[in-house]
């Protein structure tokens, strides 16, 4: 166990940080220290304030994002597991229904994002729905190809990462506790606050987990949803990578990882995940 | 309950058996019966690494039938293709790639120099690709990576291209294009002419370019000029400057809703002309011909600046060499013999050796395609669907018209590294 992870996580990220410290030309690395990869990243972000430089755009853009699912993940995943845990009844339909959530991963991620244009384009199905009913007369622009429609599929996709974690921490939960808070005459308001949702934490934190780490990390659904008009740390990565730049890459996929990684552990910080699991 | 599974399990077990001496008599004869043929005659296979753009099932089926030779597609994007060569050169023998990208591998040195002396219909290949002319004597537009800049190698072993034809050559062409922008005429309803319109704010919200930077920053270095702000030596090597001035452009555009979206895949190209969600975007011919066969009007609308214009070809890796090259050399050859040429030209591109594709292709298809003649009969695809019924014409015209209008070529350029940058910049702004 510890050989595999040190052999396909570890070693791979020794190499990656390595590489990003190398120099490159056109076609090739040159295994000479350079830290060009970092000052090309940083570019103009002393000399153009107060503007922006474009990597703190982009991630200030990229956290944004993440912030709207991740706010709306939690809500919708949660209230969709507390309806599978406490709701459902029977075993056999609590599978069901959690299957039915996969559903947006039955096709391609090209397939699945094409998808949206004839729902939400400017002669899609919502635009045309609004202008028969008289509610607007030009097509709304924002639909398609915006924040808006990066932040509802990235929504459509993950919530499913939600769910599932915080799914099995509540079913977790000893229903006796529920009775007794009852009997003790808590609200449902004060139930869901005391103790369901603190019990659910660890599910609470390892969905968010997961959320955050995809969305940081994705620029196939950014790209496609937003245009390509909408910057990502992962866009960059891969213009830099196609590029044949690959310390460039490498160096802003440390980058990308530190961040990353600083938002995790703030998040464990404030639940102790193993010790609540 | 007890006897239905012990039953079952009996079942198992000899099914099992059978299936294991099936397999135990099946892979013996094979080893009997196989044996002689491994020594008789070595299987001609060739590993042939490229995008899924040119590799057709179809040339692969007849370079079987003609030759005996076995081609074996590696399917990779055309970024990959490149990062392969550079990292893998024994992963593959015969390689497809573009021209531009001749400036990244053959400083690598996993490219092998093909003798002209051993391909037959060298000297046939069209002057575009040798001289830089039409037939006819007109040059063509230089600017950017264009292919006889990078055909010739100075000796068999040399990392450096030579600016005068000699014997030792890089690429093979297979296929090219001359590339404009693509409009839906019935939404826009009155003559296109300069690349200046996509910036036109006429079409705000409208329009698109593509968000691959070394394509897209030649796009829009055309529209820049045709706006009349600034002039290029080479639009495919620009200096700090002029990337800067460019980019500013652009961004300023952006920033003021001019794009609908940027594109980057064949299929969202396709979408979003289709959908009506823009009605001037750069364009790919094949992608336009898609738009069209779904009832769709669309022009590839030649411009009065030129074309910006694209060729791929084959060339063999280093590592090979022995009998395996003697059968790259036979499938150059092959290639070139017309079968292949005319099945490409039916497909919009256009092909190496044009008197070899000619004698393989009929007086109509010839005319429609390559003369700019109307159709007489429906123009069918190689698989048989009617690309156009009769009457029509190609837009664009002649090959002559067409190639002899390009104004710059897909390239890298020397501050490649400083244009990403930039480009990642505009994305952002």
């Amino acid at each position: 166990m510890m050989l595999i992870f040190a052999l396909f996580f570890l070693l791979p990220l020794v190499f990656v940080t390595i590489v990003s410290a190398w120099d490159y030309n056109e076609y090739e690395m040159i295994p000479a220290f350079s830290l060009r990869g970092y000052t090309d990243t940083f570019e103009g972000c002393i000399a153009d304030l107060p503007e922006l430089c474009t990597i703190l755009k982009t991630y200030l853009k990229t956290v944004k994002l993440c912030l709207l699912t991740w706010s709306l993940t939690l809500f919708i995943g949660f209230t969709v597991a507390y309806f599978l845990a406490f709701h459902v009844r029977s075993k056999t339909w609590q599978i069901v229904l959690t299957l039915l959530c996969t559903i947006p991963f039955w096709t391609s991620n090209v397939i699945r994002m094409i998808a949206w244009i004839p729902l939400l384009g400017r002669n899609g199905l919502v635009n045309k729905g609004l202008q028969g009913m008289g509610l607007i007369h030009q097509p709304l622009e924002w639909l398609l190809f915006s924040e808006f429609s990066v932040v509802l599929a990235l929504v459509h996709l993950f919530t499913f990462f939600m769910v599932v974690p915080i799914f099995n921490s509540m079913i977790r939960i000893d229903k006796r506790l529920i009775e007794a808070a009852y009997d003790a005459g808590a609200t449902g308001w004060q139930t869901l606050v005391n103790i369901i949702i603190p019990l659910a934490k660890p599910g609470i934190v390892i969905g968010s987990i997961f959320v955050i780490t995809i969305v940081m990390g994705d620029f196939v659904t950014i790209g496609v949803m937003g245009g390509q008009q909408i910057p990502s740390a992962g866009k960059i990565i891969e213009a830099r990578l196609n590029a044949l730049q690959f310390p460039a890459a490498a160096a802003n996929a440390v980058i990308l990882l530190g961040i990353t990684i600083l938002i995790i552990s703030s998040l464990t910080r404030i639940v102790d995940i193993r010790r609540e699991l | 309950m007890s006897t239905v599974s012990k039953k079952g399990g009996i079942n198992r077990r000899n099914l099992l058996k059978a299936s294991a001496g099936a397999v135990g008599f099946a892979a013996g004869a094979g080893a009997i019966t196989g044996f002689p043929y491994v020594h008789s005659a070595e299987p001609k296979v060739l590993r042939y690494l490229g995008t899924a753009v040119n590799e057709g099932d179809e040339i692969a089926k007849k370079c079987m039938e003609d030759t005996g030779i076995k081609i074996e597609y590696i399917t990779a994007t055309t970024d990959d293709v490149t990062k392969r060569v550079i990292t893998q050169p024994n992963s593959f023998d015969v390689l497809d790639t573009e021209y531009f990208s001749l400036k990244k591998l053959v400083p690598s040195g996993n490219i092998f120099a093909l003798d002209t002396k051993k391909i037959k219909e060298f000297d046939n290949i069209t002057p575009v690709f040798t001289k830089g002319q039409l037939a006819n004597g007109k040059k063509i537009g230089a600017q950017g990576t264009a292919p006889w800049k990078v055909l010739y190698l100075e000796g068999a072993n040399s990392k450096k291209f030579s600016a005068t034809p000699t014997e030792f050559v890089t690429l093979i062409p297979t296929v090219y294009n001359a590339d404009t922008l693509g409009i839906r005429p019935d939404i826009i309803k009155r003559p296109i002419a300069s690349w200046s319109e996509l910036l036109n704010p006429e079409f705000k919200g409208k329009a698109a370019i593509l968000n691959i930077p070394s394509i897209g920053i030649m796009d829009a270095a055309m529209v820049v000029e045709a706006t009349g702000q600034h002039k290029y030596e080479d639009k495919g090597n620009m200096t700090k400057a002029e990337i800067d001035l460019t980019m500013k452009i652009m961004t300023e555009a952006k920033k003021a809703g001019q794009f609908r979206a940027f594109w980057k895949d064949f299929n969202e190209s396709v979408n979003l002309m289709a959908s009506g969600e823009t009605i001037i975007q750069s364009m790919w011919s094949p992608a336009v011909t898609k738009v069209r066969s779904m009832g769709i009007a669309c022009t590839f609308q030649p411009l009065k600046e030129g074309y910006r214009s694209w060729a791929s070809g084959f060339c063999v890796s280093k590592a090979v060499s022995g009998p395996k090259l003697d059968l790259a050399y036979e499938f150059v050859n092959w290639f070139l013999s017309g079968w292949a040429g005319a099945y490409l030209n039916r497909q919009g591109y256009y092909s190496a050796v044009l008197s070899t594709a000619k004698a393989n292709m009929t007086a109509d298809e010839w005319g429609y395609w390559m003369e700019g003649k109307a159709a007489v009969g429906d123009i069918k695809a190689p698989d048989g669907t009617v690309l156009e019924k009769a009457g029509a014409t190609r837009d664009g015209g002649s090959f002559d018209e067409r190639m002899g209008a390009v104004a710059c070529w897909n390239a890298v350029m020397d501050e490649n590294d400083y244009m990403v940058r930039k480009w990642n910049e505009f994305i952002a702004a």
